[in-house]
Formats: C-alpha cells, sequence, structure tokens
C-alpha cells in the first residue's frame, strides 16, 4: 500500500469539503502517514477466502405500512437552519456565475 | 452537601418509593452539588435546572395522588450531549453545532421523561464522540474527579465524572469502540456497552453507524442493570433496533452467582502495554471469582491483535459518511469564504474548516482515504475481513467460556495535555475495548480497585455473547459485591473531596 503524502490529503480535503491551511495539511500529512502506517497491517490477515462483514448483527430488511408516520412541520425541520425564508432553506448560488 | 448525593440510584428509588424524601429534595441536591463543583470538573455543558425540577415536582404530586410510578420515577440522570433532546441545546461537542436544538428527542429520552426521570443536563465528550480523553471537546476538557490534572476517558468523559463526582447518580453514554467503558475504568464507575441493536439509535448523532451503541453509566452495577431495563427494547425508528425484550437484566444483578461459570482470560489483552497496578487489581479480580466457585479458563483470539487497525479504517469510512451531513444548510454553523465566488461549495469548506476539530478533521480526511477508488479494497475491504475474524474468535472463545474478562483500559487516567499531540498513542487506549464493537457484543466494566503506583481507578471488564448481557450483570454484582467487601466500601469512597472548603481569613 502507498504511503499517504501532503497531495493526497490536499485531494482528500477538496473531496471531504474541508478548507485546509498549508500549514494544516503538511501536519495533517505527517499525522496520517503514521496512523496509516499502523493501520495497513489488517491486509496481512484478510486473505481471499474470508467473508466480509459489514455489520456485527445479521439483520433483515425493515418494512412498515405505506401510511403517513411521524412527520416534522416545515417550522420544526427550518428552525436550526442558517438561514431560510418563505418556509424553505436559503442557500448560496450552486454554480460560480460567470462574469 | 446533601448526603442525598451519595446514594445509589437503587436506593434513592427506595426512598422516593417510601416517601423519605421527595423527587425534589434528590433534584434540588444533584443541582448544589453540580454548582459547587462542576467549575472545576466540567462535565457539564448545560445544566438543565428548571425542567428537571418542574418534572420532579410532577412526580412528586403524582406520587401523592397514588399513582403507580416507574421505579426510577424522580431519580435524575444526565445525558451525553451526543444524545438529542427537546428543550435543551444539543452539541455533540463541536463548534459547527454550537446552539443547536433539536426538534426531537432521542428513543432513550422519551424513555427517560415517560419513565419520570428529571434530566439534569447535558454531559461533555470528545467532538462527536472522537476520542478517548474528552480532550478533543470544541468546549474544553472534563476533569477526572479523582485528579483534577489528569483526563476522566473519553469520549463519555462528562458522564463517567458526572457520576463519580457525585454530580448525578446516573448517566447515559455512547459507546462506538470504548466511550462508556473505558471512562468508567479510569472515574472508578460503572459502564456498560448493551448488545449491538439492544438500545434504540435513535437521535444518538451517528459516529459509526455499524458500531455505535448507547448505554448505561453509574456507580454500581445494579443500578446499570435498571437503567438498561429503561432504555433498552424494540424501536421502530432504528431499523438495527433488536426485537428483543429488554428484561432479566435486574434479576441477573440481584442474583448474581457465578459458581460453576467458566470465565476466559483473553490471552491477547494484557501483559506488553498493560500498566502493573492495572494488571495486579485485575488478577486479584480473577482470585475472588474463583473463590466464588468460577472457572477461570484462559482463551485466545488472535485476530484481536489486528481489531485496532480494523476500528481505524472502519469507524473513520463510517465517521466521513456521517458527518457530510454538517455542510452549514439545514443547521448548526454557517461561514462564509473571506473572498473570492461565494458558492455552496466554497461556504461548506470554509464551514467545516471553522466548526470541526482537529480530530473529527483527521478522521474525515482518513476514513475518506479509505473509501477511495483504488484503496477501498485494501483498507476498508480488509477490515471488513477482520471483522469476521474477530467474530469467529469470539465464537471459539465463547464455547470455552461462559463470560470472557480483562482490563478495561490499559493503564490508569493519564495528564491532561500528555496524549494530545499523538493520535496513535491515544488510539491505543481503546485496545481492549474495540473488539466488543466491532463484534457486537456485550460489554461492562466496573472499578477493580487503585493502582499501586497512582492511586487511581482502573478498570475490569466482563464480556458476553450477543444478546446475553444478562451474564454480564450476573458476573458483575457478584464481583463489585466481594471487591467492595475487600476494600471495605464502595471505591469512590476513596475518591478525594471536590468541594472547595471555604477558609475565612481572620480579620
Amino acid at each position: 500500500m502507498a504511503a499517504i503524502n501532503r497531495d493526497d490529503v490536499a485531494h482528500l480535503a477538496r473531496l471531504a469539503h474541508i478548507e485546509m491551511s498549508d500549514q494544516e495539511l503538511d501536519r495533517m500529512a505527517g499525522e496520517l502517514a503514521v496512523i496509516v502506517d499502523s493501520i495497513k497491517s489488517v491486509s496481512e490477515v484478510a486473505s481471499a477466502d474470508v467473508p466480509a462483514t459489514s455489520h456485527p448483527i445479521p439483520l433483515n430488511n425493515v418494512l412498515r405500512e405505506d401510511v403517513v408516520g411521524h412527520v416534522f412541520t416545515a417550522e420544526q425541520a427550518l428552525s436550526g437552519a442558517p438561514d431560510a425564508e418563505d418556509g424553505r432553506f436559503r442557500v448560496p448560488a450552486i454554480l460560480e456565475e460567470e462574469s | 452537601m446533601s448526603e442525598l448525593i451519595k446514594h445509589s440510584a437503587a436506593q434513592l428509588a427506595d426512598k422516593l418509593a417510601g416517601g423519605e424524601v421527595s423527587a425534589v429534595e434528590v433534584t434540588q441536591a444533584h443541582l448544589d452539588r453540580i454548582a459547587a463543583v462542576d467549575t472545576d470538573v466540567h462535565a457539564f455543558l448545560h445544566v438543565n435546572t428548571d425542567e428537571a425540577l418542574a418534572v420532579a415536582a410532577d412526580v412528586d404530586s403524582r406520587r401523592a395522588r397514588g399513582e403507580q410510578l416507574h421505579r426510577l420515577a424522580g431519580v435524575p440522570i444526565a445525558v451525553k450531549d451526543l444524545i438529542v433532546t427537546i428543550g435543551q441545546p444539543t452539541t455533540a461537542g463541536s463548534k459547527i453545532l454550537e446552539g443547536w436544538h433539536s426538534p426531537y428527542d432521542a428513543t432513550v429520552v422519551k424513555k427517560l421523561r415517560a419513565a419520570g426521570m428529571p434530566i439534569l443536563g447535558k454531559t461533555n465528550l470528545d467532538e462527536f464522540a472522537m476520542g478517548s480523553s474528552t480532550e478533543h471537546s470544541a468546549f474544553g476538557p472534563t476533569r477526572n474527579p479523582w485528579d483534577l490534572d489528569r483526563i476522566p476517558g473519553g469520549s463519555g468523559g462528562g458522564s463517567a465524572a458526572a457520576v463519580a463526582a457525585f454530580e448525578a447518580p446516573l448517566a447515559l453514554g455512547t459507546d462506538t469502540g470504548g466511550s462508556i467503558r473505558q471512562p468508567g475504568a479510569v472515574t472508578g464507575t460503572v459502564g456498560v456497552k448493551p448488545t449491538y441493536g439492544g438500545v434504540s439509535r435513535y437521535g444518538a448523532i451517528a459516529l459509526a453507524s455499524s458500531l455505535d451503541q448507547i448505554g448505561p453509566v453509574s456507580r454500581t452495577v445494579l443500578d446499570s442493570a435498571l437503567l438498561h431495563e429503561v432504555i433498552g427494547g424494540h424501536d421502530p425508528f432504528d431499523s438495527t433496533s433488536l426485537t428483543d425484550p429488554s428484561t432479566g437484566l435486574v434479576e441477573a444483578a440481584l442474583t448474581g452467582n457465578v459458581q460453576g461459570m467458566r470465565i476466559g482470560v483473553v490471552k491477547e489483552l494484557g501483559g506488553e502495554g498493560y500498566q502493573a497496578g492495572v494488571e495486579a487489581r485485575f488478577h486479584e479480580s480473577l482470585e475472588l471469582l474463583r473463590a466464588a466457585g468460577a472457572e477461570i479458563v484462559e482463551v485466545s483470539c488472535p485476530s484481536f491483535n489486528y481489531a485496532l487497525g480494523a476500528y481505524y479504517l472502519i469507524m473513520p469510512s463510517e465517521a466521513s459518511s456521517n458527518l457530510a451531513k454538517f455542510d452549514g444548510v439545514r443547521y448548526g454553523l454557517r461561514v462564509l469564504p473571506e473572498d473570492g465566488p461565494m458558492t455552496i461549495e466554497r461556504v461548506m469548506g470554509a464551514t467545516r474548516a471553522a466548526g470541526f476539530g482537529d480530530e473529527a478533521k483527521r478522521r474525515i480526511i482518513l476514513g475518506t482515504y479509505a473509501l477511495s477508488a483504488g484503496y477501498y479494497d485494501a483498507y476498508y475491504g480488509s477490515a471488513q475481513k477482520v471483522r469476521t475474524l474477530i467474530q469467529r474468535d469470539f465464537d471459539a472463545a465463547f464455547a470455552q467460556a461462559d463470560v470472557l474478562i480483562s482490563p478495561t483500559a490499559p493503564t490508569t487516567a493519564f495528564r491532561l495535555g500528555e496524549k494530545l499531540d499523538d493520535p496513535l498513542a491515544m488510539y491505543l487506549n481503546d485496545v481492549a475495548t474495540i473488539p466488543a464493537n466491532l463484534a457486537g457484543v456485550p460489554g461492562l466494566s466496573l472499578p477493580s480497585g487503585l493502582a499501586d503506583e497512582d492511586g487511581l481507578p482502573a478498570g475490569v471488564q466482563l464480556l458476553a455473547p450477543a444478546r446475553q448481557d444478562a451474564r454480564l450483570y450476573r458476573v458483575g454484582a457478584v464481583l463489585e459485591a466481594m471487591l467492595e467487601e475487600s476494600w471495605g466500601g464502595p471505591i469512590l469512597a476513596k475518591a478525594p473531596a471536590l468541594e472547595r472548603v471555604d477558609t475565612v481569613e481572620g480579620k
């Protein structure tokens, strides 16, 4: 497995939508390299014949009657919003405007 | 200081039922204690004075009218601030949710309300439950009541410290890799991670959905059993909720008996990295159980050596996905970029940069990495295979033993700041608690005594097969009784007094 470097961290931070300063990228790359190095041992024992477990207790799909259940009012749903208008969430532009 | 705060929840319940004290008196005594010591301990992020007293007054009047009440009606409780509550803020220990109020109650909170338990407030935690020391809280660390310069464990250090400092007889915690059990060990309290799905997670802000579990925090094994029965059981609002009833736990704690039980010592959870005093107290617990008629056997779980690695791949992967919802749109913080185009993408980047602390960022990036194309099979896929191997180790171990036993945490409480710059050293605190989360089995930590080298509490952990939570209480109550007999009383009787003695200087 390849080691994690600063460029990887910068790319991952963009994917995760977290702005990071140069200083933060340097520090994060160093810390993550140590962590990744210590956890990559999992691949040593994960041979092809071992099935993966996604969930500790076997689960069945849960279904319910197709009737209206618990719902929030628009007021409740918007109560924690940083910005709202006319009963809706108000957000900045999705696309950058061409100037 | 009122002597009422020294009672266990079970004792308080008896006194309330017998009319010896009122729920208002009990609740006020704990609020007074919080006012007296929490400036130092900082277990609480929010104190819910008015509502707690109103609920207590309502319980008193219902009792006076002769209504049939729940056994714990009027017994107050603290709630970890990862669990949502109407009428109080929920922060998850993060700046990104500072001041946010949930429009709904978690299922466990609804159950507390139905039982008539006054909620004293919300307890401190590592941000989004990511940590082993409570130092990653955006609102400052909680301090260990045994030594205010030391960590109370984490992530649920606030709940454990509140109970250890007699600010609350009971608390709710959440346990993803040990966040109930490890704080219990380092504060001399009891904490239980139920079987995965045994307690509804509806309303617990998700860290890692295949690992998270809500559970009880208390000073006695019986009290945890009482609380576990209140919060457990099926919930249609949580699709992972088991349909088993939450019964028989209190009875197990009251009728504990280990005669003829096989108790398995996990070979891999001890030795190198474990503090001498922690191991000494652990071996004394084994001797007590042997003397009580249990058969002590050694079991080997070789895949546990890979548990930490698997955990630190699975947990961040799931966390990176769960925390994507904090984007500055529907709730919480919104930060605008200082310059440049004002697009939603840039607002998200600025919001998450300002709102998340270092540890949350580390885990989001690590999880994003583990789930990336090209790395998924090597990291997340391998970790899921290790999870299978760990489950097989548990199956083999439980074929030889009815319960397993180990120290809860490798060391006693370390000093604040000691491991803050070394994430990996911090992660190693969870080495003994993580396997239970990966396999979904229940675990209980109780105090094993004080380590010789530093006089601080150590913990012993019991593990049972999935859905056999009652065994934890059965063995735990017996061990607790024997240990307390050897100490001449509860371990917390040895903890230092916290209230500052106001000395009046002569004038």
